[in-house]
Parts: C-alpha cells; sequence; structure tokens
C-alpha cells in the first residue's frame, strides 16, 4: 500500500507573527487514492456585537462544508477539522457559522505531486500559507435602533408639524411688528370693504 | 422635473435602508421557527442522579440531539452531512455522546452537557459494510475506555478520550463478518465472533489493551446462518438461519465452539412464518418475534431451551433493558384503534401492562425504546420512547403520554397555502372594547418607550410578550390583509399537517394512508398536494379543499389513489382508488361550475385522466382542449417532448380519458449534454405590467409567457460535483424553450462552469445559479426577455392613428422577435434553494429568496440582478435605481430573512401573496421550519407596527392646545386693540 506524506513548506504569515505556523498538511491516507485536509477555523479575534441575548455564537455550531454539501464537518473544541480521503483535484471549503461571513476556500491537491495542497480564499484570491479559516467580518443580523435624540423626534412629521406651528406663533407676530402701522390699517380697511380676502386675491393684488 | 426630483428623493430613501431589516425587539412578531429532529432510529438514555435526564437520539434525517427527557425541548443537535448516516451510537465515560456514522467509517465523540464535538476519527475502512460500535465498559487501558468498531473482518480500538486508533486489527479472512464482541468482567481477553460466508463460526481471542491475536477457532455450522443474532450469555449466543425459521444455539468454551439446531416449531407451537430475533444482552433469556406472537425463551443447560413467556399479539419489542444481574427487561407495545397498549416484561415475565389512548392520527407503533428508574419505594418504574408511524415521538410513564414531539414535520415534501374560514357577524361588547382600549394604549406607551430607548428591561420583556401573546394574529379566521392562512404540508410519512401563519401551531393533522391499506392498495404512499377548490365567486358556501394524490405501490405502474380533504377540517370529503397509474398531476388553469379546479392526471402510459369528474367539467376542458398542452421532461432519455391532447385514450373508453399527441420533441445530445435542472414559472403568479419603462423614456414590453421553460444541461464529465471536473471538461447550456411550440427561444453556453444548477423564473426573466471553475466561484446568471415585436409601439403617431398591434390577440402559437438581457454576477455562498417573492398583484418589486450552504435564507433585491447595471450609471440610471455594477453580489447580513436561526437542512423556500399588495408571506421547510412575512419594497399600504399611535395623539393634543392658546392671545389682543 502506497503510503506517503508530505508537507509543503511554509512561508510565514507576514501579518500574523504570533500564531502558530502549522502548514497545510496533506496525507495520502491507507485507502485508495484519497488525501486528507486539515485545518483551522479561528473565530477567537472576532469580539460579537450584533447578536442577541442569549444566543452567543458557538464554535459547537460551526460546521465545515466540502464542495458545497458533499461532506460536511464540525469544528474540534480547539477549531481544528479535518476531511480524510478526498481525491486528488480543485475544492471548495465552505464554513458556515452564524454570525460570520467567511469566504469560501479553494483548495487544489495536486495529483502529479502527491500531497501538495494549496489553498486560496475566492473572495479576495489571497493565498494561505496554511488553512486557518478566519471570519472575514461578522454578520449583524437586526438593525440597530438609532439612539433617542431630539433630532430624529424633529425630523419625523409630528415634530415638523409642532416646528411649524411654534413657527407660526412666535415669527410671524414678528413678522406683523415690521409692518407700517400705516399698511395695516390700509389692509384692514380693505379686508372690511371686501370680506376675508382669499389667498388669490392676495396674490393677484400683490402682482 | 420636480417628479422627477421627487422620484429620485423616493429612490434614495428606499436605497438608503434596506428593504428587509428588523429590529431585535421585532423577533417574533410575525415570524415564527420550530425545530425538529426527524424519525428517530437509535435513542440512549442518560438518567443519572444528578444533572437533567436525557435522552440522546439519531434520527433518518442523519441528526443527532440530546432532548430533555422532563419537556421533550431540544438541548442540542446537530444534523450531518447528507451521506453521512448514523448507524449506532452510544455513550462513553458518561459524558461523551459517540457516533458511528457512514457506513461505520468515522466516529465523532460529542460532549454530552452542550454537543460540542469532541473529536472526530476517520477509520479508513476499505470497504464500508454494516459495522457495528462496541464500548468496552470495565476495561482500562491507563484511564483511557475503548471503544471498539468492528467491520467486516476488522476491529479497531479507539480510544475515548481523545479518538485516537489504540489498536487495529485485520483478521484478513474473505467473508468474516464479525457479529459480536464482548468481554468478561475483570478480563484483558475480547471474544469477536463472527460467521465466514454464512457457513462457518468464528471465534477470536484478542488481547484488549494490544490488539495482539491470542487464538482463534472455526466451525462449521449446520444451518445457513443469516445476518440476525442475539448474545445471551458469556459464552453464548444465538442466531437465525436464513429460512427464519429455525435458530442455532452455538456455544464457545475454552477455545472450542459447539453449535445446535433447534427447530422454531419445536419451541413456539403455532409457529409459521418468518421469525425475528430481537437483540438482548446476556442472562440466557432471548426475544424471538414472529408474525402472530412475541416469544421469550430461556436457555437452560446444555442445548435445552424453555418457552417462559409469550405475548400473544405480536407488537413492537424493544431493545432489552438490563435491570440487575439477573433481571431483563423487555417493553412490547401492541397498537389498537386509538389505544396503546404497552407491556413491560422482566425475565419474560408480565410486569406492567397500560393502556394509554393516543391520537388516532399517529398510525402504528414503529419502534419503542425502553428505561427504567428508581422509585422511591426502591421499585423500578417504567417510562418507554415511542416513534409512531407519523414520526412523531412520544414519551410514555405510568401510563400517560408526558409529552410528543411532532417529529413528522422535519421531512416536509409539499406545501400549498389554503384560507382561513370568514369571521362571522357578531356584536362585540362595551366592555371588552374599554378592555382592549386600555390595553391598546398601555401597549403603545410601552412602544413608545421602546422607540424612545427608554424603556427598562422589564418593559422590553413585556413588549416581547405582548408581542407574542397578540391574539389578533393567532385567531382561526381570515383577515382583511391576509396574514392569516394556513400552510397545508404532506410529509414523507404521507401525513398531512395544516399549520397557522401566526403561530405555527398544528391546527389539524390527519394519517390519510391508513385509510386506504387493503388488498387492493398494499402500501399506499402520497405524492402530491394539490389546491382542489378555492372559492372566491360562486361557490362561497363551500368550504376549500385539497387535493392529495398518491400511489398504492412501490413502481411507477402501480394504481393511483385521490383524496379530497377539506382544508378547514382537515376531514375526508372523497376517497378514491383509481384504476390507472399516476406519472404527474398537471393543474390546469379552469374550474367547474362548484369551482373545484380542474386537473389532469398523467399515467405512466401517457393518457390524461381528467379530474373531477363531472358533466360541467368534462364541457369546460373539451371546450378548450385544444389550447391545453403538456411537456415531459425525460432526465435518462436526455429530452424534452410537448404534447396535445386528443379524444380517446389507449386504454378502457371512459369519457374522462384522454390521448395525447406528440408536438415537438428536444433532443438533447447524450455525449455532450445531460439536463441537471429545469424551472418554470408558478402558475399563478401575477404580473403587473408589460410596459417597462427605460432611462431614455423608451418602452421595452417584457416577453410574458407562463410557457416559458428553462433547462440547464451540463457536460456528462461535469455532472458529479464539484471538485470532480477538471475546468476544461466542463460546460453548462442554459436554454429558454417554448412549452407550446417547443421553440428554442435562446440558448447560450457557459464555458468552464458545472452544477448544481439552481434557477428561478419570473414574469420575463430567469435567475440561476451555478459554479464558474476557472474562478472557482459561484456565479448567478440573470437573462431578462423583450418583445422586440411590440417595440415599436411606442410611436405616439401610430397609436393615435390606430396602427399599432396593441389590440392583436396574443397567442402562443406566434414567433415574436425577442431579445435577451443578460448578465452574470458571482455569489459567495452555495446554494439550496431557490425562490422568488410573489405578491397579489404584482407591483411591489421582487426579492431573490436563496436558501444558503449556512441554512439562512437571503433576500436579494432583484436590482442587483439587474442586467442593465452598469460601472459608471449616469445620473438618469441612478435616478432610476441602476446600482453600479460590481462582480459580486453583496451579502447584506441585514437581509437574512432568517436573521440568526437556521432551518437546519434547508430544503424548500415558498412565497405566497398577502391580500396587502407590499407584503409576502414565506415558508421556508428543512428539518426546521421558519415562517415570516417580508414587504420587499417596505410596507408603502399601511402603517407598520413601528407606527408610534401615542406620539400621533401627543401632537394632536400639542396642536389643540396651541390653538386654544392663541386663540386666547388673539382675543386678548383684540381686546387690546379695541381699547387704545
Amino acid at each position: 500500500m502506497e503510503r506517503s506524506s508530505a508537507l509543503i513548506g511554509s512561508i510565514f504569515l507576514l501579518i500574523s507573527i504570533s500564531c502558530l505556523i502549522n502548514p497545510i498538511s496533506a496525507a495520502a491516507s491507507g485507502s485508495g487514492e484519497g488525501y486528507s485536509i486539515a485545518g483551522r477555523v479561528k473565530l477567537d479575534n472576532f469580539v460579537t456585537k450584533g447578536f442577541g441575548l442569549g444566543h452567543s455564537p458557538k464554535l459547537s455550531e460551526t460546521k465545515v462544508i466540502l464542495n458545497g454539501g458533499q461532506r460536511t464537518t464540525f469544528v474540534r473544541p480547539d477549531g481544528y477539522f479535518s476531511f480524510h480521503d478526498v481525491p486528488a483535484g480543485t475544492h471548495l471549503i465552505e464554513v458556515s457559522s452564524i454570525g460570520y461571513l467567511f469566504s469560501p476556500v479553494r483548495v487544489d491537491i495536486s495529483a502529479r505531486n502527491p500531497g501538495k495542497i494549496q489553498a486560496a480564499l475566492t473572495e479576495n484570491r489571497r493565498a494561505l500559507n496554511e488553512l486557518v479559516l478566519e471570519p472575514m467580518k461578522d454578520e449583524q443580523y437586526y438593525e440597530i435602533r438609532e439612539p433617542f435624540s431630539m433630532l430624529s423626534l424633529v425630523k419625523s412629521p409630528m415634530g415638523l408639524m409642532i416646528g411649524f406651528m411654534v413657527l407660526v406663533m412666535f415669527v410671524f407676530p414678528k413678522m406683523m411688528d415690521g409692518v407700517d402701522p400705516e399698511e395695516m390699517r390700509q389692509a384692514q380697511e380693505q379686508m372690511r370693504e371686501h370680506g376675508i380676502p382669499s389667498i388669490s386675491n392676495l396674490v393677484a393684488g400683490r402682482s | 422635473m420636480e417628479a422627477r426630483f421627487l422620484l429620485g428623493f423616493l429612490l434614495l430613501l428606499s436605497l438608503s435602508s434596506f428593504a428587509f431589516a428588523i429590529y431585535e425587539d421585532q423577533v417574533g412578531l410575525a415570524d415564527w421557527h420550530k425545530r425538529y429532529i426527524g424519525k428517530v432510529k437509535h435513542a440512549v438514555f442518560h438518567t443519572q442522579k444528578t444533572g437533567r435526564r436525557r435522552v440522546v437520539v439519531s434520527t433518518e434525517e442523519n441528526a443527532i440531539a440530546s432532548l430533555d427527557l422532563r419537556t421533550g425541548d431540544i438541548l442540542w443537535r446537530h444534523v450531518l452531512g447528507k451521506n453521512d448516516a448514523v448507524d449506532q451510537i452510544g455513550l462513553s465515560l458518561g459524558k461523551y455522546v459517540l457516533t458511528l456514522s457512514s457506513q461505520g467509517s468515522v466516529l465523532r465523540a460529542w460532549n454530552l452537557p452542550d454537543g460540542q464535538m469532541v473529536w472526530e476519527t476517520d477509520l479508513q475502512i476499505s470497504n464500508p459494510s454494516n459495522s457495528f460500535l462496541h464500548v468496552l465498559g470495565n476495561v482500562k487501558s491507563g484511564r483511557d475506555s475503548l471503544s471498539l468498531v468492528c467491520n467486516g473482518g476488522s476491529i479497531r480500538a479507539v480510544s475515548s478520550i481523545d479518538g485516537l486508533v489504540v489498536w487495529k486489527k485485520d483478521l484478513s479472512i474473505d467473508g468474516l463478518k464479525l457479529k459480536h464482541v464482548f468481554q468478561p468482567p475483570e478480563s484483558d481477553t475480547i471474544y469477536a465472533i463472527g460467521f465466514i460466508d454464512s457457513s462457518l463460526i468464528a471465534l477470536y481471542h484478542i488481547n484488549a489493551k494490544t490488539g495482539e491475536l491470542l487464538k482463534h477457532a472455526t466451525q462449521a455450522s449446520s444451518v445457513d446462518l443469516s445476518s440476525e443474532i442475539s448474545a445471551i450469555s458469556s459464552d453464548s449466543l444465538v442466531a437465525l438461519d436464513t429460512s427464519r425459521s429455525n435458530l442455532l444455539l452455538i456455544k464457545f468454551m475454552a477455545g472450542t465452539i459447539t453449535n445446535h439446531k433447534l427447530p422454531l416449531s419445536d419451541i413456539v407451537q403455532d409457529f409459521s412464518g418468518l421469525a425475528e430475533l430481537i437483540p438482548t444482552k446476556s442472562n440466557d433469556i432471548f426475544v424471538v418475534k414472529t408474525p402472530s406472537n412475541v416469544a421469550f425463551i430461556k436457555v437452560k443447560g446444555d442445548n435445552e431451551i424453555e418457552l417462559i413467556g409469550k405475548a400473544d399479539e405480536a407488537g413492537i419489542v424493544s431493545d432489552s433493558l438490563t435491570l440487575s444481574e439477573e433481571e431483563q427487561a423487555f417493553a412490547v407495545v401492541h397498537h389498537s384503534n386509538n389505544a396503546i397498549s404497552f407491556q413491560v416484561r422482566i425475565n419474560g415475565r408480565e410486569a406492567l401492562t397500560e393502556g394509554i389512548k393516543i391520537e388516532d392520527h399517529r398510525g402504528h407503533v414503529k419502534r419503542v425504546f425502553l428505561n427504567n428508574y428508581v422509585r422511591t419505594d426502591k421499585s423500578h418504574g417504567f417510562r418507554a420512547l415511542i416513534v409512531m408511524e407519523d414520526e412523531s415521538l412520544l414519551l410514555m410513564q405510568q401510563g400517560e403520554v408526558v409529552w410528543s414531539r411532532e417529529d413528522g414535520l422535519a421531512s416536509i415534501s409539499d406545501a400549498v397555502v389554503a384560507e382561513l374560514p370568514v369571521e362571522k357577524e357578531g356584536g362585540v361588547s362595551v366592555v371588552e372594547v374599554e378592555h382592549t382600549l386600555l390595553e391598546w394604549l398601555k401597549g403603545h406607551m410601552l412602544k413608545l418607550k421602546g422607540t424612545l430607548m427608554l424603556s427598562t428591561p422589564d418593559d422590553m420583556a413585556a413588549i416581547q410578550a405582548m408581542h407574542l401573546k397578540s391574539t389578533e394574529r393567532n385567531k382561526m379566521t381570515r383577515d382583511h390583509n391576509g396574514f392569516r392562512k394556513l400552510i397545508i404540508v404532506l410529509t414523507r410519512s404521507g401525513k398531512v399537517y395544516a399549520l397557522h401563519t401566526g403561530d405555527g401551531r398544528i391546527v389539524w393533522a390527519h394519517l390519510l394512508t391508513p385509510l386506504l391499506q387493503s388488498e387492493s392498495c398494499p402500501s399506499p404512499s402520497v405524492l402530491t398536494l394539490r389546491n382542489w377548490r378555492v372559492p372566491h365567486r360562486k361557490a362561497l358556501q363551500e368550504n376549500p379543499s385539497i387535493l392529495l394524490v398518491g400511489r398504492c405501490g412501490a413502481g411507477p405502474e402501480s394504481h393511483g389513489f385521490l383524496f379530497i380533504v377539506d382544508s378547514y377540517s382537515g376531514k375526508v370529503l372523497e376517497t378514491q382508488i383509481l384504476d390507472h397509474s399516476i406519472a404527474e398531476v398537471v393543474p390546469l388553469p379552469l374550474a367547474d361550475s362548484s369551482e373545484q379546479k380542474l386537473h389532469l392526471v398523467i399515467d405512466h402510459k401517457l393518457n390524461a385522466h381528467l379530474y373531477p369528474r363531472g358533466s360541467d367539467a368534462l364541457e369546460v376542458f373539451v371546450r378548450e382542449m385544444a389550447n391545453m398542452y403538456y411537456y415531459k421532461v425525460e432526465n435518462a432519455k436526455e429530452d424534452i417532448k410537448g404534447y396535445a391532447f386528443k379524444k380517446g385514450c389507449s386504454t378502457g373508453s371512459s369519457a374522462y380519458c384522454f390521448g395525447t399527441r406528440e408536438l415537438w420533441s428536444v433532443v438533447f445530445p447524450s455525449d455532450s449534454e445531460r439536463i441537471v435542472a429545469t424551472a418554470r414559472r408558478k402558475i399563478n403568479e401575477v404580473v403587473h405590467t408589460q410596459a417597462k419603462i427605460m432611462t431614455n423614456q423608451d418602452v421595452m414590453y417584457k416577453y410574458i409567457s407562463k410557457k416559458i421553460l428553462f433547462v440547464a444541461t451540463v457536460s456528462p464529465k461535469a455532472a458529479g460535483g464539484i471538485g470532480s471536473a477538471a475546468p476544461d471538461d466542463a460546460w453548462l447550456v442554459a436554454y429558454l424553450i417554448d412549452t407550446v411550440t417547443g421553440r428554442i427561444l435562446h440558448r447560450v453556453t457557459h464555458q468552464e462552469a458545472q452544477g448544481p444548477v439552481h434557477a428561478v423564473v419570473s414574469e420575463n426573466w430567469v435567475v440561476y445559479h451555478y459554479f464558474n471553475l476557472r474562478a472557482h466561484r459561484y456565479e448567478m446568471t440573470v437573462i431578462e426577455i423583450y418583445d422586440q415585436s411590440r417595440a415599436d409601439n411606442k410611436d405616439v403617431m401610430k397609436l393615435v392613428l390606430g396602427k399599432h398591434n396593441l389590440t392583436a390577440p396574443i397567442t402562443s402559437y406566434s414567433r415574436p422577435e425577442i431579445a435577451t438581457k443578460s448578465q452574470s454576477y458571482f455569489f459567495t455562498h452555495s446554494v439550496k434553494a431557490i425562490a422568488v417573492t410573489t405578491t397579489a398583484r404584482g407591483i411591489t418589486s421582487k426579492q431573490i429568496l436563496i436558501g444558503t450552504i449556512g441554512d439562512q435564507v437571503l433576500a436579494l433585491d432583484k436590482r442587483y440582478l439587474d442586467p442593465r447595471r452598469t460601472a459608471n450609471p449616469s445620473q438618469e440610471e441612478k435616478e432610476e435605481g441602476i446600482i453600479p455594477l460590481t462582480d459580486t453580489l453583496p451579502i447584506i447580513p441585514q437581509s437574512y430573512v432568517t436573521h440568526t436561526r437556521q432551518v437546519g437542512d434547508l430544503r424548500g423556500i415558498m412565497s405566497f401573496p398577502a391580500n396587502l399588495e407590499s407584503t409576502t408571506h414565506v415558508f421556508s421547510y428543512g428539518i426546521d421550519l421558519f415562517y415570516t412575512r417580508i414587504a420587499p419594497s417596505r410596507t408603502y399600504d399601511s402603517l407598520t407596527d413601528e407606527f408610534s399611535y401615542v406620539l400621533l395623539l401627543i401632537t394632536v393634543v400639542v396642536l389643540i392646545v396651541a390653538i386654544l392658546v392663541t386663540w386666547a392671545m388673539s382675543q386678548k389682543k383684540d381686546l387690546q386693540e379695541k381699547w387704545r
């Protein structure tokens, strides 16, 4: 039985120095031509905000899915997962975890060069030196209520109505003050003569 | 210009806030979510004295779950992959649940309290077959306990702590199938017993710590062995032969094997038929189930056996339960009419018999799992989990059903919508009005506090509670907005449930197949569900009803049957066993005088049978027959054929039977194309307008035809899943076919693309999702179809002069020139299901409902899938709402209609309109059910629940006060003026 294992050379991630470097490992397993894909899901760097009370996302609810549902596995408490007996070819790994958006990962298992595995995020084509899957961003499923502010109250239709009222109450008398008393008297006389003028009259009179 | 400005403003408004999003405190206001597990096939009880009592179950839906034994609630649940069926479950170290799945090749351990997976081991089994798990109880290798997985002729010992394979032993003998493994207490030797090619019995002694083979022996058997065995003591077991009428008692002592044949008829007097051996655990007793009874048999001394107990009616027998060293208990359950008789037998003697009344819609008992508890007086009490024919799960204790779970709802196969009864006229008392008014005001005060962010957590809880108990939404009557409806679902077991959209409760449920079971209909199974009568004009006094169609046997030639069920009550109105088979049911857009919808049942010989049977139905159909077409997609033959109907059929001379005549066929080249998906428009979809006004004031006419069929084919090499094909071998061809004439309206090839394809057709467009191998990402493509023959109708002069063809009849026979517009976008996730929102009049903009791999439902605006999106839209285009082109479709978390919920193993999404044009119901099902109402263009036609009536009241009061004050002020001023 053919049995070989190979580790691909690992290049240190420029971004994260602190984390352990464990290169994507592949091993031709005992049965047939299959290889193993092992990796890790990392959630710890993400602080969850938009989550309901009592539903904090758990690693136990996180699934890792190969090729759109051909196989499903779950992650261990330390975040590791693995698929065994995967044939050579180009595969797709997706992570389903409520509250996070993960990019699918393209995994190439070379047939000519047994055990050589390459991985890249499909969303931004970033190559992965190790199969550590981190969420692209966390997902907030609920709208966040705007905190109470006077402005939002004023901007509401009711607020506008009250505002207009206030304007009429306090600003119009002031405007009336500016009017010449003579003109005012004239206008009042006119009013007495013709009754209350309609707006159209006023407009016609002005122009 | 102003109008345009206003339009732009409105669009800006609608763009700035996404169409569907809810606040956290609105959860449960319009939506409900129900979790199920499916039909239970294994159960392990965990009833320690301390801590929560629970039962761990695995189901045929590949779910494993831990249920609270007191309430039946799910403590945790995991759904394994599609091909990862659970073979066996066990408990280890008292804190881990072990599951053996994928035909014995994957062993996983789950933490019992919270369901976290602890470890997973791939056992690398070369040829997966029936395998079993044996958790060694008392062997300690170090502090660890071992679990043995036997598969064929190999044994693997797995450490329970970290899942590492401690040792493995391949006995490498052809045809060896290990049957039983046991370990005597305080011993380091494991005994493994197996059969070789059903004629030899083999025994192996294996060192438990190292896996070293110590000794082995084989012995020819006197009968042909079947696979059923029962271990009865530390040194003997009983096997059944292949004729299922003889027993073989096998003893293995000191490395030698003896076997002894015992005909069953010697033990059980009136034995006939085929026997079944119930697996037990030691103590010299075994149980044989025959068609007519259940026998408890004890082994005495050498090759002597004795019948110690007999339960007369054949019932369902549980596995044995060890009470003590001496005592073994079994549960035997019989079912008669609407009662269950539950009997516990200890060592074959009857210990307890209880009769329990049960709803008659649950059918027969299918499985029973027995568990005991110690009463305060040190005697044994028993409880049992019972799985019924409708796949529901009951816990029975002290002659009562403690809880029941409707787990049949985890396997919905079809669903339709029905209306609720109209509310009866009746007075409402004044007291009630005052009371509700007060409540109403109080509620709105609370809501105001909520919106002003002034509420305390207590208030928040009160708001939530108020939402949930709101009686308005759970009424059993029709409402003005069309929010309250019945969702009628059909499950795999053939049970029909009516669910209320308000809270998802079961209004009625019926298991119909037992009603039919007879000589003429041996194994009825329901296939599909249709609306039979939807009264709205003529037959208002009639209740709406549902048609259920099924088959009497497994093959496509077996006879069909149909039921007509009242959708208010679930009462069966009509039952009929048909004299022909059923291949497909085609609902027609016609109805007879009593508003029963016409259906054609197509049989496997391509004859069409008309239902309902009635002269007026026949008359209606014959009148319209020339306009009726039928098409059939044959995946195996790679072709699509179109048919018309003609009078007279090939079988029989019934007036209701019509023949078919082939009109056209589309044959796909089988060496390069294989059909993977088809989709068509919903038959009852409403389109508001045919015209679409472009940015430059031009008019395009949508090509709207109910007869469009979308077909996707892929290259045979790419027909497997992702990862199996190279980009160069893969292509995907999308067709749009007119099913009346067989004309291919449009054909497009996507190179380097493959399935799975999910498609949805609506109005004049189709959206489909597939995998792009070159980019290694999923893509969604939209194709919109426009009618070019009507394109020159926009000339006003022509309209005035009457030289237009607007009044020309639209016919499916014509071959209008069509134009298509298409665009592709990347999409992040795999898709499990796809649907489109439907509204009452089709005015509201559409959203595409996408069931993602994460079991969530995403509502994606159709505007994102507009083929006219360009990288730099002009000002006019922006005003029209065209979004700048991006290569990827956005995933906005707030537009997940399922918010933080997941619909486990999502299989289908259904959208049906409410009476309110802005709103649509969304029902998605898998193992779980999720229902909600969404408004794709926000609720523009009614006030939302968010609307603050109190703020309105305050404003009105303030305005009145202000008017009074100004009035008083002006009076005063007038007076002063006059005195001046």
